[in-house]
């Protein structure tokens, strides 16, 4: 084959939905491959090694994230059923989550004040500007609503959509290793705390690392967080002075 | 065809849970106002159709794949995050390693006192 002819189908390829849908296959297909080769490593979760393998091949064929999407819309759809489908984990644990209800909702209130707090406290210590500070603030919640709490508060939507990307992976990272340091090994716990802190990302490593009950627990408790984060957040920046 | 009813209750909550949102313009996300609108379901139905199952846990098992279309994302980003490099990468560290910890510990305190049942060893074990 001619170099011509080479580049009109490259041109014909990187157009269509069909190159960028299979590039996301096969790179998370590699990195799951990869992240079992090397003893299933929380520190290469395959999440983050597909993000930062589908990131190096884009800026390397000088693709930009629009066009990616176009194919990559296809895998991101099923977000939303599979958010549903969580009712399904829920729904078999229903008797646990009842027993366990006070300290759930204790938790997560525990959980949401400290996330809050020690983003805001922390990124105003470093001295971020202000705009970051409040950026950073909802960085557990889940993106969709991430981005509404920035959005009435006066900061940058898109940036905390990435700051709640960058959390969700840390979570996965430092999820094992915290557990390990605090001796937590109830599933339901670590699940809750997955979710909570990671929201979706949590919510997956859970699913996939932990087990079914984890999964659950972390279903609920990004569900139940980025819920009550939407009430709690506002006043408690506010006694930060913002 | 369960499959395909399975997917159908799935989109169909969505749905209901997308027209909740905007009629009474909730703060939350559509999908996860259909999670409880599946939730209630389920305990009104007394169990989960064996459709719904395969469909439902098929996407579940896939979940973290289903996050990478969103998290290359970030790669629009860069620009944003150099300016603020350093606060936000040691805001994000430690805040995130506190919650954690934070949580764990409250929740496991909390649950020391909820006796353990027979049934969760079981459900544990099966999945």
């Amino acid at each position: 084959m001619s170099v011509p002819v080479l580049d009109q189908l490259w041109v014909y390829l990187a157009a269509s939905p069909l190159l960028h849908l299979l590039v996301t296959f096969l790179a998370f297909m590699g990195a799951s491959y990869l992240n079992r080769l090397l003893g299933g490593t929380p520190f290469l979760h395959p999440v983050v090694l597909t993000i930062v393998m589908i990131i190096a091949f884009l800026m390397l064929t000088d693709t930009d994230y629009s066009t990616y999407f176009e194919g990559a819309q296809f895998i991101h759809f099923l977000l939303g059923p599979a958010t549903v489908a969580l009712a399904i984990p829920l729904y078999d644990y229903r008797e646990r989550v009842r027993r366990m209800l006070m300290p759930i909702l204790l938790s997560c209130v525990a959980g949401i004040v400290t996330a809050v707090t020690s983003a805001v406290g922390v990124a105003m210590l470093m001295g971020a500007s202000r705009e970051t500070v409040l950026t950073l603030s909802p960085k557990s919640v889940t993106s969709p609503i991430a981005m509404g709490i920035v959005e009435k508060l006066g900061g940058i939507p898109s940036l905390a959509a990435g700051m709640v990307l960058i959390t969700g992976s840390l979570g996965c990272a430092l999820g094992p290793v915290v557990f390990r340091l605090v001796r937590v090994r109830d599933p339901s716990v670590q699940g809750f705390t997955m979710g909570l802190a990671a929201h979706g990302f949590g919510t997956a490593y859970s699913f996939s690392s932990i087990g079914a009950v984890a999964g659950a627990f972390a279903g609920l408790a990004m569900g139940l967080t980025g819920l009550l984060t939407a009430f709690i957040l506002p006043p408690l920046v506010h006694l930060f002075g913002l | 065809m369960p499959l395909i009813a399975g997917m159908s209750v799935l989109l169909g909550c969505q749905f209901l849970g997308e027209i909740l949102v905007h009629g009474f313009q909730l703060p939350v996300p559509g999908p996860v106002v259909g999670m409880v609108v599946l939730l209630v379901g389920l305990m009104i139905n007394g169990r989960v159709p064996t459709g719904l199952r395969t469909s439902g846990e098929g996407l579940l098992r896939y979940l973290t794949l289903l996050f990478v279309p969103a998290g290359v994302g970030i790669m629009v980003h860069f620009d944003l995050i150099k300016a603020d490099f350093w606060p936000i990468v040691v805001t994000l560290v430690v805040s995130t390693a506190l919650t954690l910890a934070v949580t764990a510990k409250v929740m496991s305190w909390l649950t020391r006192s909820v006796s353990k049942d027979p049934r969760d060893e079981w459900l544990e074990e099966r999945s």
